[in-house]
């Protein structure tokens, strides 16, 4: 009576999602020309990176767009000690970079460096994939510029 | 608004795995408990609100899976609905349920089995799909963001997060329900390997399997049938922007929330005025973060059952919070205070907490 | 306790596959829909309420994750979320929350972008894991049985079903927001290829991308915001759990029990001559005669000889889904909203060149998760 037994299975859904017209043309900067662009909302004036379509606060058009970065300051990082089947290398090191330009911070992962030598306000810069698709993985990693 | 109560809460026991239960049968054992608190039998509740999280359970409707267990069959059928997101949240929906007039009693419940997922793919899945979630990150090492940006802000170090470890441990090791009941000391605390720099792996909450319910009741039924029943006087949710375009170091949320609740329930000094806490903190910086919103001082009188670092059942865990209040105003808490009068119970939901609730309640 | 009223509804382009827009992209455009409807701006609004399935989009945490499209930073933002129901459930919440005087006004959003799952699939993953999910495969398999049950016992035919099918989609015709807007004949529904016996193409309803959203507002707001708000006087729900193999497949029980519990609290004794409009959650054809009959119009069997006599047409005494129904549009987590805008918009005389005339009390449901209903009851007059 003392033993329970389980069922393991698991839920494997496909999914394509639609990047639209605001991130189509951000992941096509990145695949094409190497460069990150940002939105501005026409109202606030805030620079959003990734770019949104509309600010989420004035709920108004962000119709203009501009190149951002590409240096960045490193707002905080982290280092994942554990495993898991979401990282893409062992140990990731996370990033949230303010890019020159924009007023929301980015989040990516950060390379050629180790833990001890990140400090908040670094200068950071994207290294780009040598293979690129349109994706946000075109930026491999951001690394730190002395 | 016209005063709701609290009339009947009840908890499983929370642990690591709870095999031995389906999440439906928590939910059945936490309702079980919750009616017998109130002394009342399911013929007495017109209607329920579930709390539980597709991701989480594994399964498209989740909500299908636990109805019958919370009663949403009995007597031909009740009116049922279901909140995604944190108890707490569920519970707002369950008071504006009587405060429109439509129903006396709601039965509010949530369940979690963290056990039975992969947290880290369950939590990535909280990032945009297409700019974030393909980097691989959860809810600790998006957490391990905030907290280093909080820590340096506030200028906040290892000792007095250790500090906020050591007291929710030890009162934890206290409670009979929670998750982990073995006191915890500074110095293991402080040696306790990294995590997500700068986390270490006892700042962040276990990850438990339980369920927990409460029973809400108007003003009229809670006086005719109700011997120690628990006020509402305030209550207040707010939701943030997404992590990357705010302030980590602070939360406007979770203030505005407790503005709102405050405000209603007539509160403008906190401190002197709120008896306990219960606060929903997965981090030991999240203690200090919230508290600096909810602008309380007495870190003493905060998490008195353990909090979320004793035992966190995920979508449950705002209920108990509002559980642990209710029996500290009562008097029957396992960390029992003296002359508690008025707490504050605290839900969060979100990476990087980005929405609150915080419920003023009164005995 | 307040008394409450839909004042703004807003719909996005309902389509196939909406590849031009993400989730939250398309959750904005409905939104600015319904404040534009309401005339209202977003810092008008209280708070937001949002609903989905997530196994459709894959992901977790929706109210947080599209909050620069729902519109609610730094505001109360809850999601509700019961399966094929969401969106009733939806509007019952928005009805709720708004009559507590927690909000005085609260938007409401239901949505869904179907184009970007294996919809089956994901249905699949409701049912129970050890026991249905290895058997059933997504929605359609329960109604056929249904059908095959309702039938046998009243000698209903696959022409019937198709007649109301021919019905939805001639509405649909004029309603701008729906998704099939081409008008099938019972020959199409008849020869179209069979899904699951006697469930053909045309009898079920697509999988549609699309967002709908629903402004509430209390009594002391409603009026000023719209001249002819549309009152809510009522809900009821039952969501039941069953295994599949226990259903009972007629009547459709969860519909009786919610729609006999709101009449009886409403004093409608009978609806078919009290009720001037339906729109009604009915995903294939066949529910369009059998669930009338739990609704109470007909008696069992004979749902449809109102179809075929045109008292549900346009035009009809008692028209229903005069906007297409679900036979031509179904984003899920949306459908059940949509169906209460419908009504709402009737109610307001908004509804453009599906306008009809007159009415006083509306009615609309949603079915989903088990074989579970929801229903709301409208009216143009403020309730007493």
């Amino acid at each position: 009576m003392n033993e329970i037994l389980t069922h393991s299975s698991r839920i494997k859904v496909p999914y394509t999602w639609s990047a639209g017209e605001a991130l189509s043309r951000f992941f096509k900067a990145l695949r094409d020309e190497q460069k990150i662009l940002g939105s501005r909302c026409l109202k606030c004036r805030k620079v959003y990176v990734p770019p949104k379509k509309t600010c989420g606060t004035c709920f108004v058009e962000c119709s203009e767009w501009l190149e951002v970065g590409p240096s960045g300051t490193l707002i905080s990082f982290s280092q994942a000690s554990y495993p898991s089947p979401a990282h893409r290398v062992l140990k990731p090191l996370f990033g949230l970079i303010r890019l020159e330009g924009s007023d929301t911070s980015f989040l990516h992962m950060l390379g050629e460096t180790n833990l001890q030598s990140l400090k908040i306000g670094v200068k950071v810069l994207p290294v780009f994939a040598e293979k690129r698709v349109g994706s946000i993985l075109d930026i491999a990693y951001f690394k730190v510029v002395s | 608004m016209e005063p709701v109560a609290i009339i009947g809460v009840g908890q499983t026991a929370f642990s690591s795995n709870r095999k031995d239960q389906t999440y439906a049968d928590l939910v059945y054992e936490a309702t079980a408990a919750a009616l017998s608190d109130a002394r009342l039998s399911i013929a007495n509740i017109d209607n329920i609100v579930t709390a539980s999280n597709d991701f989480f359970d594994g399964r498209t409707i989740s909500s299908m899976a636990v109805g019958d267990a919370c009663g949403a069959a009995f007597g031909g059928g009740k009116s049922i609905s279901t909140v995604e997101g944190d108890g707490t949240f569920a519970a707002f929906y369950g008071l504006s349920r009587i405060l429109s007039g439509n129903y006396d009693t709601t039965l509010v419940v949530a369940h979690s089995k963290s056990s039975e997922g992969d947290l880290r793919l369950l939590t990535n899945a909280f990032f945009d799909p297409l700019t974030e979630r393909s980097l691989g990150l959860d809810w600790v090492s998006s957490a391990a963001l905030q907290a280093r940006v909080f820590l340096r802000e506030k200028n906040i170090g290892n000792i007095e997060c250790g500090n906020v470890i050591v007291k929710n441990r030890a009162n934890g090791a206290k409670n009979p329900k929670a998750h982990l009941r073995k006191p915890l000391t500074i110095d293991e605390a402080l040696r306790s390997p990294l995590l997500a720099s700068p986390l270490k792996e006892t700042d962040v909450c276990p990850s438990s399997d339980g369920a927990a319910a409460i029973i809400l009741a108007s003003k009229s039924f809670a006086q005719k049938k109700s011997e120690r029943p628990i006020w509402v006087r305030g209550v207040g949710l707010c939701a943030d922007a997404p992590l990357g375009e705010r302030n980590l170091a602070e939360s406007k949320a979770l203030r505005l929330a407790a503005r709102q609740a405050y405000q209603m329930a007539g509160i403008d000094n906190p401190t002197a005025q709120i008896d306990l806490i219960e606060l929903s903190e997965q981090f030991s910086y999240q203690e200090l973060l919230w508290l600096e919103e909810l602008n309380y001082r007495n870190l003493n009188r905060v998490n008195l059952s353990g909090g979320c670092l004793s035992a966190h059942a995920w979508i449950a865990s705002g209920l108990v919070r509002m559980i642990e209040a209710s029996l500290q105003l009562r008097g029957q808490a396992s960390n029992q205070i003296s002359n508690a009068k008025r707490a504050v119970a605290h839900g969060q939901y979100g990476l990087c907490g980005q929405s609150h609730a915080v419920w003023v309640l009164e005995n | 306790m307040k008394r409450t009223a839909i004042v703004g509804c807003g719909q996005t382009d309902h389509n196939g596959n909406r590849f031009d827009v993400t989730g939250i992209e398309l959750i904005h455009e409905a939104v600015s829909r319904a404040l534009e409807d309401a005339d209202l701006t977003m810092e008008d609004i209280d708070g937001v309420v949002i609903g989905n399935m997530d196994h459709f989009e894959g992901i977790n945490g929706v109210e947080l994750w599209s909050i620069s499209g729902n519109g609610g930073i730094l505001k109360p933002t809850i999601k509700l979320t019961t399966g094929g129901t969401t969106g009733s459930t939806l509007a019952i919440g928005g009805y709720h929350l708004t009559a507590s005087g927690l909000f005085n006004k609260l938007l409401v959003i239901g949505w869904e972008k179907n184009s970007e799952s294996d919809t089956t699939g994901a249905i699949t993953t409701a049912f129970d894991p050890v026991w249905d999910r290895l058997v059933f495969a997504g929605a359609i398999s329960g109604l056929a049985v249904e059908a095959s049950a309702y039938m046998k016992k009243f000698g209903v035919t696959e022409k019937d079903a198709a007649r109301a099918v021919i019905r939805d989609r001639k509405h649909a015709v004029k309603n701008p927001h729906a998704h099939l807007r081409r008008e099938v004949t019972i020959e199409e529904v008849l020869r179209a290829p069979l899904l699951s016996d006697p469930i053909k193409a045309l009898d079920i309803c697509p999988r549609t991308d699309g967002a709908c959203a629903v402004i509430f507002a209390n009594e002391d707001y409603a009026e000023k915001i719209c001249p002819k708000p549309a009152w809510i006087l009522g809900a009821a729900n039952r969501h039941p759990y069953a295994y599949l193999g226990d259903v009972d497949w007629y009547p459709l029980k969860s519909l009786v029990l919610a729609s006999q519990e709101l009449y009886a609290k409403l004093g409608i004794k009978e609806p078919l001559k009290e009720i001037n409009l339906m729109e009604l959650y009915t995903p294939y054809s066949f529910a369009n005669l059998s669930w009338i009959e739990a609704l109470g119009l007909a008696k069992p069997g004979e749902g449809a000889k109102l179809i075929w006599d045109g008292v549900t047409d346009a035009g009809g005494s008692l028209p229903i889904n005069l906007s297409g129904g679900v036979l031509s549009t179904n984003p899920i987590g949306a459908t059940g909203l949509i169906r209460a805008a419908e009504c709402a918009h009737q109610i307001m005389g908004r509804a453009g060149e599906r306008q009809a005339q007159g009415v006083k009390k509306a009615l609309s449901t949603g079915f989903g998760g088990c074989f579970w209903s929801d229903i709301l009851i409208y009216g143009s007059e403020k309730p007493s």
